[in-house]
């Protein structure tokens, strides 16, 4: 299970003066689900189109199990796409998208319209193959991207943004299917995404990309809890920075570090922070009740704002809303500190 | 007083939108339909040729008259010049469409796009003599198959009765190139517009799917682009159907059906059966858009 799935090796692609894609390196594992994550702009959806053969490196290496696939064109890899407007193909019904790679591939009709019928029941849309995608829904036509693809064994999936044009509901009810599907067919999927919280519920691993380059690859619960540059901390979930003198003041270092809203608890008057805990003190300037939580806005002695969200177990909206203006005693644990350099 | 203007509009939509509709449907329903319904009706009357005065008496005898070979010939012969043409339009303009719509840079697009269109800006009757001197007997075509000693294939060529005549300039051959240069904007435009339309990523997918360049080609881009290439086809179709001038100037003695209009409506006199004549390229498109209805031309639209 440990093999490599697809190497990059010093990649980097421009557009005239534009660094798309800069010295990325990165190593994907086989069987696994790997998200790059990024903003619009920074190189993600390149690198997927790079490893699909739609768009190639400037320079450096794309290797593929094993197989240097830089220069190899799209239908000559063996890998397939999801797309994020699906493409599904408006003149041919259902079936006839679904099959599209084993009719190019020139598998016999019977086969193929058995292995149709498979993929339909996969992604649960047995009887839909003769419609065409125009009567489908959005949901619908994702889910038949999802299985042309897949009807190909593909020995990597790669997915851009496919969730990006469907409301809340579907995609949250879509990102715990598609895991199911992974976890099924268990082959690698590389799913593109700029949403933190998609990348955070469906993968084993994500790369935060950032300006064409990687800023750092992680487990979730790694680029979450211990992110390592300030962009991470900022792009994936909400962090507060410290540094310079407040830092010194609450650390007794000026090395700038970042703690998730979440660690920080609001304490009463009467407690005592323990020893492996981290005060800060600061008066609330505004509160949010925002019904699950509450969002306090405390600004810090020295200089500076702590967001710090508590959830609402006893409180009532009524006790939350009281606490604006006074002066209030913050603690947290030295372990959910992550130094992030810059 | 104004402002009450606007208010009184403003509460009757269906009043706007009668009025703004108003004058364009009477032009269509006056001169497009009223044209066309007159024309039926006088297919119907006969010309006495006693006294060569049109009878407006309800007969069939001018659609007898028309159904005799020679004219049916005409019919045939205009036909499958149609036909011809639209297919060598089809075959030149494809590619030239492709390369505008895919590949050209928007700068050259722009260039192409004018080139294509610039001898729309000029005279078609300009363009069409133009055309007498590169095929006539002393003209450039001649000239060069002298030139590289193939004057006697070409004159072999003009011998055959079918396709030849006196000198390129009056033969079918020569109809036939004439109107697949004027009526070739007419099939590029369409064509590229459909080109157009096909969204880059479904190219993409085709490809990820394993389809060559050449696959993607015939089982996505052309099925797609079939819509552009019929809508291309009906105006060169149509147009040659009608078209009296090209034969007129190029033609040998054999008639085309707008050539056989003119001759009995204008020499003649003979309203009824040029009307007649006009209902022969009606039905014939009627047919042509069944046809292209049931290959499924118009189920991408």
């Amino acid at each position: 299970m440990s093999d490599t799935a697809i190497l990059f090796k010093n990649v980097s692609r421009h557009f005239g003066e534009v660094r798309a894609v800069d010295n990325v390196e990165l190593e994907i594992n086989d069987g696994e689900f790997f998200s790059m994550l990024g903003p619009s702009g920074s190189g993600k959806t390149t690198c997927l189109r790079m490893i699909a053969g739609f768009d190639r490196p400037t320079s450096g290496q794309i290797i593929l199990y094993g197989q240097d696939v830089s220069n190899l064109p799209p239908y000559e890899r063996p890998v397939n796409t999801v797309f994020q407007d699906y493409a599904l193909f408006p003149h041919m019904t259902i079936e006839e998208n679904i099959g599209y790679g084993l009719m190019i591939k020139g598998i016999a009709k019977d086969e193929r319209a058995q292995r149709v019928e498979e993929m339909l029941k996969l992604v649960r849309l047995p009887g839909y193959g003769q419609r065409k995608p125009s009567q489908l829904s959005g949901g619908q036509r994702q889910r038949v991207a999802l299985a042309r693809a897949l009807i190909n064994h593909p020995k990597v999936l790669l997915l851009d943004e496919p969730l990006g044009a469907l409301d809340l509901k579907l995609r949250q009810q879509m990102q715990v299917e598609l895991k199911n599907i992974q976890r099924e067919v268990g082959i690698t999927f590389i799913f593109v995404t700029h949403d933190q919280e998609e990348a955070l519920t469906m993968s084993d691993r994500i790369a935060v990309f950032n300006e064409g380059k990687i800023e750092q690859v992680g487990s979730p619960a790694d680029v979450y809890e211990h992110p390592s540059t300030p962009f991470v901390a900022g792009f994936v979930g909400t962090s507060n920075l410290v540094s310079g003198e407040v830092a010194q003041r609450i650390t007794g270092s000026s090395k700038r570090f970042s703690v998730r809203p979440e660690k920080i608890h609001l304490a009463k008057s009467n407690e005592q922070a323990a020893s492996d805990m981290f005060v800060a003190n600061g008066s609330v300037r505004d509160v949010v009740y925002l019904g699950l939580y509450t969002r306090y806005l405390v600004e810090l002695e020295g200089g500076g704002d702590l967001v710090v969200v508590e959830q609402n177990l006893k409180t009532t909206s009524m006790d939350v809303t009281g606490v604006k203006g006074q002066k209030v005693q913050l603690f947290w644990k030295k372990d959910h500190v992550s130094y992030v350099g810059g | 007083m104004l402002n009450r203007v606007s208010t009184f509009f403003y509460k009757r939509p269906k009043l706007v939108l009668a009025l703004f509709l108003a004058p364009p449907l009477l032009w269509f329903l006056v001169v497009y339909i009223g044209a066309l319904i007159t024309l039926l009706i006088n297919s119907f009357f006969y010309l006495d040729g006693f006294t060569g005065q049109v009878v407006r008496e309800f007969t069939l005898q001018t659609y007898a008259k028309l159904l005799i070979p020679t004219n049916l010939q005409i019919f045939a012969r205009t036909t499958v010049m149609a036909i011809l043409v639209t297919i060598a339009s089809v075959i030149l303009a494809f590619p030239l469409a492709y390369y505008i719509a895919r590949f050209a840079s928007p700068r050259m697009k722009t260039w192409l796009y004018v080139a294509v269109t610039l001898p729309l800006w000029t005279s078609y009757v300009v363009r069409v003599y133009s055309w007498k001197l590169i095929l006539a007997q002393e003209g450039i075509i001649s000239w060069f198959a002298r030139l590289i000693h193939l004057d006697g294939l070409l004159n072999w060529y003009l011998s055959h009765d079918l396709v030849g005549g006196p000198s390129l300039a009056v033969s079918p051959t020569g109809i036939f190139i004439v109107f697949v240069y004027i009526w070739l904007p007419y099939m590029v435009i369409p064509i590229q517009t459909a080109l157009e339309r096909v969204p880059k990523s479904l190219i993409e997918a085709s490809g990820d799917l394993g389809a060559t360049p050449a696959q993607t080609f015939r089982t996505v881009l052309l099925p797609l682009s079939f819509p552009g290439v019929v809508a291309g086809s009906i105006f060169t179709f149509s147009l040659t159907l009608g078209d009296f001038i090209v034969p007129q100037l190029f033609g040998t003695s054999s008639f085309y059906i707008g050539k056989a209009v003119l001759t009995y409506q204008g020499t003649s006199g003979n309203i009824p059966l040029a009307a007649a004549f006009t209902m022969g390229p009606i039905v014939i498109m009627i047919v042509y858009l069944l046809i292209a209805r049931k290959l499924g031309a118009f189920d991408a639209l």
